[in-house]
Formats: C-alpha cells, structure tokens, sequence
C-alpha cells in the first residue's frame, strides 16, 4: 500500500513536470525524456555527463505494475465486498500492460496524397533515413536505406549489396542550407561534389514547436571498395544529403547510376492508396473548418481488394492492422495527409475501460448502498 | 407563522426574479428596438438574432454590453449597433475602444489620464501604425507576446471588427440608399449588356457601362468588407443551416438573380428610416421584414425569436443573485430559526437550479449540442453540477452544508463565466475534430461533472478548516459528517474523471489515431484521477484520517484548477482552446488561498477553537 501511495504520488509530480516542460520542449521531446524512458536525466538531451534525478514514465509504470499483480495474488479474497476493487484493478494491470505494449510497439507515420497521386507507403516525417538507389535497371530500383541512427552513430558503412562503403563525415540533426555565392568570402562549400559544392550547411538548434520540422543534413565521402578485378584507389569526394535540397544526389560508379536521397523513413504495404478527391468543409461566412474529408481508392492484390472508401473527420479506416485517420491538407486543399498508425495493444484501453468503470460503479454503489442503510436506523 | 417563512421567500425571490425580467420595451423615441433586434443574420456560421451580434460585438470591442457615452446617457447594445450600422459618422464619435496599455499610448504620443475609452474618430489618425504594429505582434506565439503586443493586437482586431460592422448592411458613407439600390436596379440590366458587349469588342453604352462599373466596384468592396450576412438563402425555409449572403454580394448578383433581393430593399428602407430619426417608418419597415421572415423562414425566426427572449431574461445572471440570497438564508439558519431558514435556502435553491438549468437547456437547444462546448460552458456546467450535489447532500445530511456549499460554487462558477464570455458569442461553431456530439456528450460531460465534485470536496473542505479552526460549531459528530461528505464526493469524483479520462482516450484514438499521447489536458484529467486514486488508498491505508482527507481534499481544488485553467494559459496542446493571460493572477490567487488554507489546517488540532472548547469542557 505504501508502495502504491509513493508510485502514485511519483507519477503525480512527473506528470505535472512534464506537462509544464512541453512549453519549452514540444510534445514529442517530452514524451520520449519524460515518460517513455526509466529515468529523466539531467542535464536533458546532453551525451555526455548526465544523472538521473528522477524516475520517469517506464520506471514508475512497471514497479506500479509489478505492485499491482502482487497484490492482487496476495490478497485475492473471493468476496462480494471485494469483488468491486479487484474488477478495478484487474482492469488497471490489463491497461498498464497495454499502455506498456503500445509505446514499444506502435508506429506512427503518415501518407501524403496529392489528388490523383497512389502510394503503397507512409513515411515517418520525425525519422529520415538515406536511400542509396541503383537505377542502372529501368523498371525497378534497388534500394539500400540506412536509418538516421545509423548516420549519427558516423563511421563507415559497408553493406553487400553496395560496391562502395559510405563514410560519414559530418551529421547536422537541424540545419540551415543556403548558396556559397551569397555567404561570404570566408565560407567553405559543404561537399566536393554535386550540389554539395555550391551550397553552406551551418548547424541549427532543434525545433521542437508542435508542427517544426528539422532539416536534418550529412555530408558523405564515398569510398570504392578494393575489388579483384578493379582497382581504383582513393574516395570519389564528398557529397552532401539534406531535407533541405530539393533534388537527390546522382553519381556514376562500376558501371552504373547511383541515387543519394535523404528522406522520411518509409514503411512500405501490401496494398496501394489513391487519392480520389478531397473536400474541406467550413461554416458558412467563416474560415472556421467543419469537415475534411477524403476519398481513395484502396487496391490490394493479396486480398482481391479495389474499391472507394471515405476516409473523414472520427471516421477513419482500418485496414490490416494499420488504421488511417484524416490528419491534415496542403497545397490549399488539393492534397491530404493521412496518420497511419499501427499499434497492436489497441483493445487493452478499451477492455480495461469497461472493466474499471463496471469495478468502480460496483464498488461505489456498495458504499453508498451501504450508507444508506446505516442512516436509515439513525434517521 | 415560522411555517410560512419558506414559502414566503421562496414567493419573494421569484418576484424579484420575476420583477428583474420584464421583456425590452420600445425606448422614449419610440424606435421598437425589439423587433429589429429579432431579425436573424447569420455571423461566425451560426444564425443568431442581430441584438446576439450587437451584444456580442460590443463585448469584443468594448469590454461591455451597454456602452456609456460621454454625456452620460446609457446606450443598449442593439441601440449602438443600429446607429453603427446605419448611421456610422454618429457611432464614430461614441467612445467604444478600451485602451488601458500605457505602452498603447506611449504609441500615439498621448499621455495616459483620466480617459480609458476612445472614439473611433479620435484613434483614426494612427490607423496605420496601429495595423503594422499588429501585424508584427499577429506574428508572435501567443505565449510569447508582452502586454502591449497583447494590447495592440486586440486593439487592430477590434478595428477590423468595427470597419467591417459599419460597412454590413450599407456602404458607411451611404446617403439614401433605398434610392441608390433603385437607380442600380434600373441600369444593371443595361449595364451589364454594355459590359458584355465591350468584352466582344461590340458597340456599346459608355456612359451606362461607367456607372455600372461604379456600382459593382462599391458592392464589392461592400461585400468584402461585410461581416454581418443578412440575406437568407435563395430556397425558403432552409435558413438554419443553408448559405446566406452579404448585402454587397446579394446586390453583386442582383442581375443574375433577376431583381433586387426584397431582403436588401427592406434592410435599405429600415436604415434611410432610421437615419431620419423617423421612428413611425422605421417601425413599420421592420415590422415587414420581421413578417417576411417569419413567413419564408419560420424555422430560422423563431430559433432567433428564442435567442432574443434568452438573452434578455439572463438566466445565468439572475440565478447568480438567487445563490447570494441561498447563501445568507443559509448563513442566517447557522445562528437562528435553524429549520425554517433552511427549508427557506432549500426552496431558493432549488428556484436557482430552475434558472440555471433553464439557462443551460436553452443553450443547448440553440447550439444543438451536448452543454460543454468551450470553456465558457464549462464553468456553466460546473455550476449546475455542484448545485445538484449540494441538493442531494441538503436532503440527506439536512444541516445546511450542501446549499451553502452549491450556492457558493454555483455563484463564482457563474462569474467565472461571466468573465470568460469577453471573447465574443459563446455559442461559437466546433471545429471538425470536435465535431461529435456523442464525444462532447460523453467525454466532456464525465469530465466536467468530475470537476464539479472535486470542486465540491474542496468546498467542504474549506468550511471543515473555517469553521474548525474559527469557531467552535465543529464538534465530533458534525466534523465527522462533513469528513463522510467529503469522502463521498470524491468517491464520486474519481468515478467520473476516470471514465471521463478514459473515454477521451478512447476518443483521441478514434479521431487521430493515439489512445494517449500526454497532450496537456490529457495529464490535467490525469492528474486528477492519480490525487483521488491517492486520496483514496492513503485513506485505506489508514495513514490519513479525517484531517488528513480535508488537507488533500483541499489540494484537490489547487489540481483541479490547475486542469481546467491552468493548462490552458500553457498554450500548448490540442486543447488550448483561447490562452487567458488575464486570468492567470486569479488562478494563482486561488492556489496561494487554497495552500495557505491546508497550512492552517494543519495548525495543531488543540489549538482549533471546536477542539479547544472540547477539551476543555
């Protein structure tokens, strides 16, 4: 019971802590410092030196938990009086575990859709990666992506299905991307080759507004690899990638086209979505919106599936596994977004709502029968 | 005689009520101001009668329903409406903006006086620089503005207000507009053929293109600028939620449509009437409009017709002088005539409910809502719930608690209110993700209700420490009386703010996807549900007793006003709807009130005036 008392008083102050702290941090820097991890570090977001100083979301989710079940073994009674608190807490382990399942498993993305365009993926807008692509085949490129962390982490990369290996040189989490011709006589270009050349990178803080978006940018040198019946000696240069060049990268290399391309991770399906038609919706003599709504076309081979659905404001799809919610427009509204989201723990809240709420009206209507009664002889 | 008293108060407080409510008469210059007041329009999406708008806008601009002019005469809102909109040069002279930034006059190279409230033709040479300092302001974070950016923001948006008021039904400048649309319908025939004409490279009427050419420049201009939409729909009776249009782009489509819109002729008449300061004519002409209205739209006028009656029977004020009166009869019952003066609040209170719930249906029924849909109707809502909880408990425990306690919350709950309504119609349009009134049914409703009773615990609270610590009323058995009070609403509370919690988590993964994503209400709800949860096993646990329930009891209110307010002066998350730096010395009042209540409430119990008295004894 002590136990209980100090988690929750804990998770009270963590909590308050971390709303206070999305005014500085944003929502989503919170989530992970805050209640996504076993303890909130100080200094925060430093790779260096750090302490904890306070147990975060993970911790205090998991002792409560471990708490919970053991007490609920210990002192199970099959009683009437009891049979309320256990349904409550019963229902609070099935949600705890759910809570626990979805924030390791679930991924978030998103798909953007201009009217007419079809995409068989969603892409990750916090996550990028970088695709190395063989073009050399016309109909079907080869892909190599290697994920963000994979870049911050530097060094050299090696993968088999490349002939090269990439070093990287420099990895920029925010930046700014301007031409060389108007930063001065003293600014160096970001890379030897390709647009890299023309243009400066210089490092910019991490935005962290609700809808910012960091321009992530890394400089590359590409490297042959010593083979037996080629030997080329020495780097091909340096290139740069970023978010924030409008157009990939092309360099020629053992007889074939290579693309470089920094972009949103992409989590490909099994099935195609095309953008049928968009409306946006405002009441009348305002620019207050009442409705988004978005019809496309959902064609999967697999399943035999090719038909229209209406995707709008509450009314998502759901479709293996994945479901889409209507998220957003662009372009004044001739493209929408769509939030992706898998997440396999999405019926323990609901069964563990039920659970609890029959626990506590159970419970309270035990309590207060029970007072009734006792003021009845008094009265 | 001591069995009469009830009913004698309860007959006394529904004639005042009754004596506060008379319906609006036409004024000593006999223009019937209530009949104009009537006629629906539709503004921010809804229809509403024009005296809505003219409260509602007077509020914005102005801070008040009536506006006081400088000579000292009182001028109903709908009266400084009518003479915006037909006789502008007049209303330019009247002192509407409330400037009180001394930064805002540093600007205009004033000193700050006596003066609060300026007259549009007074501010009118620093339009301009009024206008880019907004701009520049427009393009801060809300969080982040200072005082004065605050200020001259809200002073460049109540300008664009009031330009486009002036310019809704008539261009501002307009003479004699009846005959102005007269002569337009007589050339745009003609001149529209001419404009056709000359697109060909045909021959055509110079001189009737020209005019027609200076007509359709001044009806754009007027439909652009237009921010009342006073004509219905072409179809007949699909006013309530059909596409009304400005006067400027009736008059536009004049032509196409075939004649002048007999909406647009008979809002010129009534404007030419009352510029004239002919109040027979003007009379007559709304009283014909009125009848179209009601004719071509019925349901439209008498939603409009219910709204007027609303608005001038101010429920919400009225029951707030009912709670004030419960609260002394209460008090009163405390020293003297215990039974009678309390069935007496008894009566009263539930005569304030009548009106409070009567306020809150009637909401309902003109927004078609579920009750909680801003902030505003929060606070309305809180009110009304602790009220109905104060009544369950009087007819319980019968000792005068539960009134007092209702009749406190349910009045400052109502000022609350009063106070949050500065930003214009309270009935505003949802947005498309709170479009769902089984969720704002649901989820809100839980959710609010679960403030009410944390309200309520802290209240009792709040007397337990008052009336322990300062006088010797509280002896054993009605200490522990209030303790079981306590214990039981916020039983009730943790109900509540948890299917509530949990229902809006079921919503947000319905509507985007997350069943819970930290968003600042979100961990307010949160917040609330944990300090019961806790409550309740430290209470269990036995490691608090009866003071113990009281000081966390009262910490209650410091967490739920942290949820219902505080998050939003954050300004972050999806729920911030309307940042209030105003109220952020009020809710920090209230928590430094609400902790220094739980350090008096754990001064030593033998110091208490009850306790001390008992030992004694």
């Amino acid at each position: 019971m002590k136990l209980t008392i100090a988690c929750l008083a804990a998770a009270i102050v963590l909590v308050f802590a971390g709303t206070i702290a999305q005014v500085h941090l944003g929502i989503h820097e919170v989530q992970q410092l805050y209640f996504q991890s076993l303890f909130v570090w100080w200094p925060p977001n430093s790779n260096g030196f750090k302490i904890p100083i306070y147990p975060g979301g993970h911790l205090i989710g998991a002792v409560l938990l471990a708490n919970l079940i053991t007490a609920h073994i210990r002192r199970f009674q099959w009683t009437w009086r009891k049979f309320g608190i256990q349904l409550i807490h019963a229902g609070l382990i099935i949600m705890l575990l759910g809570g626990l399942l979805t924030d390791l498993f679930s991924v978030d993305s998103y798909m953007r859709l201009e009217i007419g365009e079809t995409k068989n993926y969603s892409e990750d807008l916090r996550l990028t990666e970088l695709a190395v692509i063989d073009e050399s085949d016309s109909d079907l490129d080869q892909v190599t992506a290697i994920p963000q962390a994979r870049l911050q982490r530097g060094g050299t990369i090696e993968h088999s299905g490349l002939p090269f290996r990439i070093l990287v040189r420099r990895f920029y989490p925010n930046s700014q991307v301007g031409m060389l011709s108007k930063a001065g006589a003293n600014a160096q270009a970001a890379a030897t080759q390709g647009v890299g050349s023309r243009v400066v990178v210089t490092e910019a803080r991490r935005d962290t507004t609700p809808n910012g978006h960091d321009t992530v940018s890394v400089v590359i040198e590409i490297e042959p690899l010593p083979s037996e019946n080629e030997i080329t000696a020495g780097s091909l240069g340096t290139w740069l990638v970023s978010d924030g060049l409008g157009a990939p990268q092309e360099f020629f290399y053992s007889g074939k086209q290579w693309r470089l391309e920094l972009r949103p991770v992409r989590y490909y399906k099994h099935y195609s979505m095309t953008l049928q038609k968009f409306t946006h919706e405002r009441y009348p003599g305002t620019e207050i919106p009442k409705n988004f709504a978005s019809r496309v076309t959902l064609t999967d081979p697999d399943h035999k599936e090719n038909r229209n659905v209406l995707i709008y404001m509450n009314h998502p799809l759901r479709y293996r596994g994945e479901t889409y919610y209507q998220s957003g427009f662009d372009k004044s509204d001739k493209a929408t977004v769509l939030e992706v989201v898998h997440n396999p723990g999405i019926i323990a809240p609901y069964a563990a709502c039920v659970i609890v709420a029959a626990g506590l009206l159970v419970q309270f209507s035990f309590h207060l029968t029970s007072f009734l009664r006792r003021r009845k002889p008094a009265s | 005689m001591k069995r009469y008293i009830p009913w004698i108060a309860l007959g006394l407080a529904a004639l005042w009520l009754a004596s506060n409510s008379r319906p609006p008469q036409t004024g000593s210059d006999g223009f019937d101001m209530a009949s104009f007041g009537k006629l629906p329009v539709l503004v921010g999406g809804r229809v509403k009668p024009i005296d809505t708008v003219a409260r509602n806008s007077l509020v914005i601009i102005h801070g008040r329903q009536t506006l006081r002019l400088e000579d000292g005469r009182q001028l109903e809102a709908s009266r400084w409406l009518a003479d915006m909109l037909f006789n502008a040069p007049v209303a330019d002279k009247y002192p509407v903006f409330a400037i009180h930034n001394p930064d805002v006059f540093g600007l205009f190279g004033w000193e700050q006086g006596e003066k609060k409230y300026f007259s549009y033709v007074e501010i009118t040479p620093f339009l301009k620089k009024i206008d880019e300092q907004g701009t520049r302001a427009e393009d801060m974070e809300a969080v982040q503005r200072s005082p004065y950016q605050t200020a001259i923001l809200n002073l460049r948006n109540s300008l664009v207000l009031y330009q486009r008021l002036k310019n809704s039904l008539q261009p501002d400048d307009a003479e004699d507009f009846a005959n102005e649309i007269d002569a337009y319908a007589q050339i745009f025939q003609a001149g529209r053929d001419a404009a056709h004409a000359h697109e060909k490279g045909g021959k055509f009427d110079k001189g009737k293109l020209d005019m027609f050419q200076q007509f359709s420049d001044r009806y754009t201009t007027l439909a652009e600028m237009a921010y009342i939409l006073s004509i219905p729909p072409a179809q007949a009776g699909t006013g309530l939620h059909g596409d009304w249009m400005s006067m400027g782009q009736s008059l536009l489509n004049a032509a196409s449509a075939g004649g002048v819109n007999p909406v647009v002729k008979a809002y010129a008449l009534i404007g030419d009437a009352y510029r004239k300061n002919d109040p027979a004519l003007f009379n007559r002409h709304v009283q014909d409009l009125g009848g179209w209205m009601a004719k071509n739209e019925p349901q439209a006028t008498s939603r409009t017709a219910y709204e007027f009656t609303f608005n001038w029977l101010e429920p919400f004020y009225q029951a707030m002088g009912l709670y004030v009166l419960v609260f002394l009869l209460v008090c009163a019952s405390w020293i003297f005539w215990t039974q009678c003066l309390n069935r007496s609040a008894f009566y009263v209170l539930l005569l304030a409910l009548a009106v409070h719930t009567f306020g809150l249906f009637s909401r309902m029924y003109l927004q078609e809502r579920p009750p909680v849909t801003n902030l505003y109707s929060s606070a309305v809502f809180i009110g009304w719930g602790t009220v109905i909880i104060g009544l369950i408990l009087e007819r319980i425990f019968r000792d005068g608690i539960g009134a007092a306690c209702a009749a406190v919350i349910g009045f400052i709950t109502l000022v609350i209110a009063h106070n949050l309504a500065g930003s214009g119609d309270t009935l505003e349009m949802m947005q498309a993700v709170l479009d769902t009134n089984i969720w704002l049914a649901t989820h809100v409703v839980a959710i609010t209700t679960g403030y009410s009773a944390m309200f309520f615990a802290g209240v009792l609270a709040i007397f337990y420490v008052v009336r322990g610590v300062f006088t010797r009323s509280l002896n054993q058995q009605s200490a522990q009386a209030l303790a079981r009070m306590i214990y039981g609403v916020i039983c009730f509370a943790t109900l509540f703010s948890f299917v509530g919690t949990v229902l809006g988590g079921i919503w947000a993964d319905q509507s985007w996807g997350r069943f819970w994503g930290w968003d600042a209400k979100e961990n307010g709800a949160l917040l609330i549900v944990l300090w019961c949860a806790l409550i309740l096993h430290a209470r269990w646990g036995g490691y608090i007793r009866q003071r113990g329930l009281v000081v966390m009891a009262l910490f209650g209110n410091v967490i739920t006003s942290f949820s219902w307010f505080g998050v939003n002066m954050l300004g972050v998350g999806l729920h911030s709807y309307g940042f209030m730096e105003k109220a952020f010395p009020w809710l920090l009042g209230f928590v430094i009130s609400q902790l220094a209540l739980m350090g008096i409430a754990l001064i030593p119990q033998t110091q208490w005036r009850s306790f001390k008295t008992a030992t004694q004894s």
